[in-house]
């Protein structure tokens, strides 16, 4: 992202940098004012993990850059989720987890 | 005694299109998600396991662990702009940002601290139970990678001047990769913050 960047791109940037905390502090306020509403459990864990996915795909594309990263980076990422997602996916085949999810 | 040298630091490697410290952290930052994810998925089984976990907000203190989530949103902005500097050629704002950062990521540690006090003060240990253990475990572990990332920032504050002089695109690269591991120790907190303190 930094090569071939101009101090004028930079100075766009910062104004993008400030907009996403913005962001950030505002969707942290909606998660915590949610989570004083006590509402059931699918439901609250469907909207907390909603505005953290949120949240966190601002700073993965903006402050980390991914917006505007190379391929490779995005093939890395890629092979990682799906082995993030698959170590989370593997406990609902096992004995706990049938027990309790339908 | 040949001296080792690392290439493509200050520019793109012509095979991955990223220099080589860029691709370093990103492969760092795939391990660490895998190491998270482990503990993630073992609170998952954990609570699901038991139909009688607590609900966060019932035992921890919400209103703090909101302070700490903004404190480290705010840092997250200012390590950014410490990179931006760099890249506007202002070494001075640099180490103002990267001072903020450090005093910010302190500030988290403190809070952290006092929440940990509270809790010990009332014999809430990580033997306790399941929650704690998992409460201390994920936080902790969390906690450790933020004391990390400040000692790697404080180490950039202090011998920054003279690596800007050698050679500014390598030492840019260089903040931009301690960045992108202190935005994904933000990243983390993100996710912990309503998984373990408001569900």
């Amino acid at each position: 992202m930094e090569h071939g960047a101009t101090a004028e791109d930079i100075k766009k940037h910062v104004r993008t940098y400030v907009a996403i905390f913005v962001a950030l502090a505002c969707l942290t306020v909606v998660t915590v004012g949610v989570s004083y509403l006590h509402l059931t459990m699918p439901i609250a864990v469907t909207i907390a993990l909603l505005i953290a996915t949120i949240k966190a795909s601002l700073v993965a594309a903006y402050f980390m850059h991914l917006i505007s990263e190379t391929k490779l980076i995005y093939y890395i990422l890629v092979v990682t989720f799906l082995c993030f997602v698959g170590m989370i996916v593997i406990i609902f085949f096992t004995d706990q987890g049938m027990m309790h999810v339908p | 005694m040949s001296t080792a040298v690392i290439h493509y630091i200050d520019q793109p490697h012509p095979v991955t299109g990223v220099t080589n410290s860029k691709l370093g952290v990103w492969l760092f930052i795939a391990s660490e998600v895998m190491l998270f994810g482990a503990l993630f998925s073992s609170y998952i089984v954990l609570r699901i396991g038991d139909p009688a976990w607590p609900h966060g907000w019932t035992i921890l203190n919400v209103p703090l662990a909101t302070l700490n989530t903004m404190i480290l949103i705010t840092s997250s902005v200012t390590m950014v702009m410490s990179w931006a500097s760099l890249m506007m050629n202002r070494f001075d704002r640099f180490r103002l940002y990267m001072i903020l950062t450090i005093l910010l990521g302190l500030g988290f540690m403190v809070v952290k601290g006092f929440e940990y006090a509270h809790k010990f003060e009332h014999g809430h240990f990580p033997r306790t139970d399941n929650f704690y253990g998992i409460y201390f475990t994920l936080t902790g572990l969390h906690g450790l990678h933020v004391l990390g990332g400040i000692l790697v920032n404080f180490y950039f504050l202090v011998t920054g001047k003279s690596l800007w002089t050698k050679s500014p695109k390598m030492f840019a690269g260089r903040i931009e990769a301690a960045g992108l591991y202190w935005h994904f120790v933000d990243l983390v907190w993100i996710f912990l913050f309503p998984s373990i303190y408001l569900l």
